[in-house]
């Protein structure tokens, strides 16, 4: 099964659930993070890496002895990726898109591809989790690439949970796609509902069945207990705010190392999830 | 013109409250909300929409079944899987790079412009606003995000304002490229966390990278007193002033619930008090 976890607020406790949901279920788990531009989860699990990888993207290399300058590979572009200007062709590593289409369109077949690197890929273990991440490079704009590549790894002889990145835009979208269930954790204030109903409203269309954690349940008010009746979201979890939690995530420690009742409560989560899938 | 982002790299580090607060104390400005995606600062300022503009950006592959031969071309030269065995495109998926459209020996593809959000200019009781929203799982967040500065931009010219405040996206990618490019200052909102830190030094250095000057306070400072100091120490290193700590204060989220910002709730609460010391340094590094 494949559980994706989101939020659309950022700082809901995304990555306190997935992270602990990992710790409680132990071996037979991979836990992958999604949120390539800001990947946290490591600082949780603290997996020894053995295994770094470069993630590129394909970008057009042109060949200026064949090129005759024709133009139609910067008329098939739509990012304006690469032009045409004088007696020369520049291509703009950072807007290309890498479809392929210049490549494909260029009839001197001057074009070939090389890679341009988005950020890493690193793979490692903690007490029986497979924990995979990507971190996207400091200045670059293209996440989504990276988000397939981690995506990739998804394995299906073990759990899988997806640590998604905020948001609603195209890298949240990757990170729900293949999931067999979403789970989105929120807290019970107006940005946190605001931001729950566009989380909400993005697993809709994707059509994947999606539950709730509401996070610091005792700090703020009851619309968002209203919204899930009027949505019917069931709500699978509900965590209290306790200064000794809150204290506990900010050193990057796991609730269930701290509070050991936690991992029970953990498990049933998972349970309830399996049960809603099935 | 004075233009100040605030930004987090972390989600949830206060970025937003921060801002209503700010708003709060500062006089002709022009409040900016760059974060499209998940925009939450109209929960505070509650603006009324003047004018409301629709967002095209991109476009997005549509085959005519009629025309189409089932001939396979745009399967094998599509990068993204978008289109099915059926030969339906999945918009979703669909990355709108015309390459399908340019290929199809039928012309059986329209390429229709996608409308994948709108943008506002508002009134609100802080002064006027910009603002937009993206549509749930559309793209080009960036280039809307461009475009609602360009025009707080154009409306703070108008409007003969000096400061333009701007509520920034989380992370570090497209979004906050586009956010931060070009501004006079970022303020970096973070947390005493493992990972606010860790997130505050990605974003650090991405300011760094598009040579904006950028600036910390730490909120919630006293959840972990030695990650405060630690996260001052690598400001210090850094070359980057810090403009104080805001302390957990459970008035923040109550304001934030009945929609006002902290100096409306409670101007005298342990949190209004640090806001208004970091608000007065703000300002001093903006205009010195």
């Amino acid at each position: 099964m494949i559980v994706s976890i989101a939020s659309g607020k950022g700082g809901t406790g995304k990555t306190t659930v997935a992270t602990n949901l990992a710790f409680a279920m132990g071996s037979g788990v991979q836990l992958l993070d999604c949120d390539v531009e800001e990947p946290n989860a490591h600082l949780f699990i603290r997996p020894v890496f053995e295994h770094t990888q470069t993630i590129t993207s394909p970008v057009p290399d042109v060949d200026m002895d064949k090129c005759t300058l024709c133009g139609k590979c910067g008329e098939i572009c739509q990012f304006k990726a690469i032009v045409v200007i004088a007696e020369t062709v520049l291509p703009f590593e950072e807007l290309c898109h890498g479809c392929g289409g210049c490549m494909a369109v260029c009839p001197e077949n001057a074009i070939t591809e090389k890679g341009r690197e988005l950020g890493v890929l690193q793979k490692g273990h903690r007490n029986g989790i497979e924990f995979i991440h990507g971190k996207l490079r400091v200045g670059e704009a293209m996440s989504p690439p990276l988000i397939k590549e981690v995506l990739a790894c998804i394995d299906p002889a073990q759990e899988t949970i997806i640590d998604a990145p905020p948001g609603t835009s195209c890298p949240v979208i990757e990170s729900m796609k293949p999931a067999d269930f979403v789970l989105l954790v929120t807290e019970p204030t107006p940005f946190g509902l605001h931001d729950l109903k566009l989380a909400v409203g993005a697993v809709r269309i994707l059509g994947i069945p999606c539950g709730l954690v509401i996070n610091r349940s005792d700090l703020g008010d009851d619309k968002v207990k209203d919204y899930a009746d009027e949505m019917n979201l069931p709500i699978l979890m509900e965590i209290p705010f306790d200064r000794k939690i809150a204290e506990a995530y900010s050193r990057g420690e796991a609730i269930v190392d701290v509070m050991p009742e936690w991992k029970e409560r953990f498990l049933k989560l998972h349970e309830k999830i399996k049960g809603l899938v099935n | 013109m004075k233009e100040l982002i605030v930004i987090s790299g972390k989600g949830g580090t206060g970025k937003t409250s921060l801002m209503g607060a700010f708003a709060s104390l500062a006089e002709n400005k022009i409040l900016c909300d760059a974060d499209v995606d998940a925009a939450d600062l109209h929960l505070i300022v509650d603006p009324t929409v003047v004018q409301r503009t629709d967002f095209q950006s991109g476009n997005t592959a549509k085959i005519n079944r009629q025309q189409c031969t089932e001939c396979g071309t745009c399967r094998d030269l599509c990068r993204w899987d978008a289109i099915s065995e059926e030969f339906v495109v999945n918009s979703i998926s669909c990355e709108g790079c015309g390459v399908c459209v340019y290929f199809c020996p039928e012309k059986a593809i329209d390429f229709p412009v996608n409308t994948c959000g709108e943008w506002f200019i508002s009134e609100t009781r802080f002064g006027p606003m910009v603002h937009a929203r993206l549509g749930i799982a559309e793209e080009n967040s960036g280039k809307l995000v461009t475009l609602v500065r360009q025009q707080a931009s154009l409306l703070a010219k108008e409007k003969k304002m000096d400061l333009i405040m701007t509520d920034g996206p989380p992370g570090v990618g497209c979004p906050v490229i586009a956010s931060i490019g070009g501004a006079s200052a970022v303020l970096v909102v973070t947390e005493p966390t493992v990972s606010g830190s860790h997130d505050m030094e990605r974003v650090v250095e991405l300011a760094a990278y598009f040579k904006v000057p950028a600036m910390i306070c730490v909120n919630k400072f006293d959840l972990n007193p030695e990650l405060t100091r630690d996260i001052e120490a690598y400001a210090a290193r850094k070359g980057l002033p810090s403009l104080g700590r805001v302390p957990f204060d459970p008035a923040i989220t109550r304001a934030m619930v009945q929609g006002k910002t902290i100096f409306e709730f409670d101007g005298q609460s342990e949190a209004a008090k640090a806001i208004r010391g970091i608000w007065q340094r703000l300002s001093e590094k903006l205009y010195k």
